[in-house]
This record gives structure tokens, C-alpha cells and sequence, in this order.
């Protein structure tokens, strides 16, 4: 790495997430094992689709015998807030070469894009491959431990006390990060958009309601930071 | 699960291809060139407008509940958000959180 420095403040920023990825992990690991599939097919997911929830629910959806169309869809759909990390980190990864973008990509989990969009909006101003190097050191510790967490799940799947709440350790994590980034107007506008929203279109089947909810949110945030930088012009 | 092995490989092979589909999409097809001001303003609320809204149903009606609301993982998510404004440091929270909760459960639900 040219910028190790920048390698390794994202690396301490990653490390937290620990306490989540490998409870999580883990759990995928014993309930896709529970589930009927195979070590290989367990694997499978985690390597492939590096993504907890949506792989929590192609799981789920293969107990209840659904479709293959079905489970793609629903469990894509989950995904699509990908696609909308993907067009937020452009402005800041669009600059380095495609093939650094195209392993950028499969790396591309919640952490990793709100660990760095954090930084890359709130710190000074980087460089794209300090970016890039800041990037790399939050999935490093995350993305790994995720594969080894989801094999321990699947062979040592029976050790784990039945009834602990291990399933809250994502909100939790997902609070420390959102929380931070609360820091105008704008952004408490868009959180509280999403909640009502998501609670509003609970109804819409195949998790669409949460899209809905998310560009609704979006549009509410940079509604108001255009008006209150229209009122500061004045 | 009826699925048969072969069925079971289509949906980690297509979930896989897609999910990273959707990961390249615009990082990989904008690439250098310049997005317009209108849509990086919408863009820089992308964080704030997905995850709020996809941990809130977590929140008020887990899954491992059943859908019932639970007075311990609502309680951890409320000590969560303090520990989080008054510290301002992830790390700190998430061990913070995740204490308050074990601490919950076991105080009310065992």
C-alpha cells in the first residue's frame, strides 16, 4: 500500500464491527446448516454474496419452499441499497483504475461504506487512493472474519446457548454509525423520514417498502439542505 | 427445504452475481466522470436514508421474538443511541450497547 497510514486508520476503524460480524457470522453459519444446506453451499453464501441480511433471507425463504424467482427477487431487493452505496462512494472512488473498483465492489458491505463515508465526508480532504487505502483497512479485518465466523457457525453450530439475543447486535451497530452522522438538519430530516417511511409502506411486499421509504428520505434530505443553503445565500 | 442441490447452487451463484451487479453499478459504469450537483446532493443522504429504516422494524418487531415487542432489545437500542451522543466514539458504543443488553436479558427475560 502506498498510504499505509491511511491503510490503518481504516484497519482500528473496522476492528469494532468485529463484535458483530463474528456473532452474526456465526449465526448464518448454524441457522443455513439448520436449514439443510451443506458446508460447501453455508460457504457458498458468505463468500458470494457477502451480504448478512440478504443471505438471512434467501435462507428463510428456502425453508418456506418459495420459488427460486421469489427468493432471487426478495433477497436482490434487500441488496438494491448496494446500488445506492455504489452511486455514493463514485464521487470519491470514481478516479482510481476499473479493476480497483471492480474489487472495491465485492467488498462493498454496510461497514465498509459507512465506516468510509464517514470518514470521507467528515475528515480532511483525501486523496482517491488515500480513499481507496482507507477503504481497504476497514474491510480487512470485517470481510475475513466473516467467511472464518460463518464456518465456526456451520461446525460448531450446536455450542451456542439457545435464547441469547445475538440476532440485536446489527442495530446495535448500525446505531453506532448512524447516530454520528445526525449532524445537520438535513440528516436528522432524511433518519426520520426513512423510520416513518419504513413504518408507512410495511405493507409493500418483497421489502420494497424500504426503498420507498429510502428515496423518500433521500429526496427530504436534500430538500431541506437546498432550502435552508438557499435562505444562507439570501 | 425441498430444493434440490442444483437449485440450492442457483440461488448462491445468482444472489452472488447480482448482489455484486448492484455493488459495480454506478462505481463501475460512472467511473471519471463528474456527477451533476442535484444528484450528489441526494446521494450524500444515501447512509441516512437507508439504514435508519432498516433497522426500525428490528427494533420494534424482531424477528427472533416472533414480531413481539421486546422491552430488552428496546431498552438496549434507547441505552445504544445515549452512549453514542454522550461518548461520540463507535467502539465505545457497540461494547456499551451490547452490555446493557446481555445485562437486560438477563435481568428481565431469564
Amino acid at each position: 500500500m502506498t498510504f499505509p497510514r491511511d491503510f490503518w486508520l481504516g484497519f482500528r476503524a473496522g476492528l469494532p464491527f468485529l463484535l458483530v460480524i463474528i456473532p452474526f457470522g456465526a449465526v448464518f453459519g448454524v441457522v443455513a446448516t439448520e436449514a439443510g444446506l451443506n458446508l460447501t453451499q453455508t460457504m457458498g453464501f458468505s463468500i458470494m454474496v457477502i451480504a448478512g441480511a440478504a443471505q438471512f433471507v434467501a435462507v428463510q425463504l428456502m425453508v418456506e419452499n418459495a420459488p427460486i424467482l421469489i427468493i432471487l427477487a426478495t433477497s436482490l431487493a434487500v441488496n438494491l441499497r448496494m446500488a445506492m452505496y455504489s452511486a455514493s462512494l463514485a464521487p470519491h472512488l470514481g478516479k482510481i483504475t476499473w479493476w480497483e473498483r471492480a474489487v472495491v465492489s465485492y467488498f462493498m458491505v454496510d461497514q465498509a461504506y459507512a465506516a468510509s463515508i464517514l470518514k470521507y465526508e467528515t475528515g480532511p480532504q483525501m486523496t482517491p487512493r488515500q480513499k481507496l487505502a482507507y477503504y481497504m483497512g476497514v474491510v480487512t479485518p470485517v470481510c475475513p472474519m466473516w467467511y472464518i465466523a460463518t464456518y465456526g457457525g456451520a461446525v460448531l453450530g450446536d455450542l451456542i446457548p439457545a435464547g441469547l439475543p445475538i440476532d440485536f447486535a446489527v442495530p446495535i451497530t448500525f446505531l453506532a454509525l448512524i447516530v454520528p452522522m445526525l449532524r445537520t438538519l438535513a440528516h436528522v430530516v432524511a433518519a426520520l423520514v426513512s423510520i416513518i417511511g419504513v413504518l408507512v409502506f410495511s405493507f409493500v411486499p418483497f421489502n420494497l417498502g424500504l426503498l420507498i421509504a429510502a428515496l423518500l428520505a433521500m429526496v427530504a434530505g436534500a430538500e431541506v439542505e437546498r432550502q435552508i443553503s438557499k435562505r444562507a445565500a439570501r | 427445504m425441498t430444493l434440490t442441490n442444483t437449485e440450492i447452487w442457483l440461488v448462491i451463484l445468482g444472489l452472488g452475481a447480482g448482489s455484486y451487479l448492484l455493488r459495480l453499478s454506478f462505481l463501475g459504469i460512472v467511473g471519471n466522470r463528474d456527477l451533476p450537483e442535484w444528484l450528489l446532493r441526494h446521494l450524500r443522504y444515501t447512509a441516512v436514508a437507508v439504514m435508519p429504516g432498516m433497522i426500525t422494524p428490528m427494533i420494534l418487531f424482531p424477528n427472533a421474538t416472533g414480531g413481539q415487542f421486546d422491552m430488552v432489545r428496546m431498552g438496549a437500542a434507547i441505552a445504544t443511541i445515549a452512549i453514542s451522543v454522550w461518548t461520540r466514539n463507535a467502539t465505545l458504543t457497540i461494547f456499551g450497547g451490547a452490555a446493557v443488553l446481555f445485562a437486560l436479558h438477563f435481568l428481565i427475560a431469564a
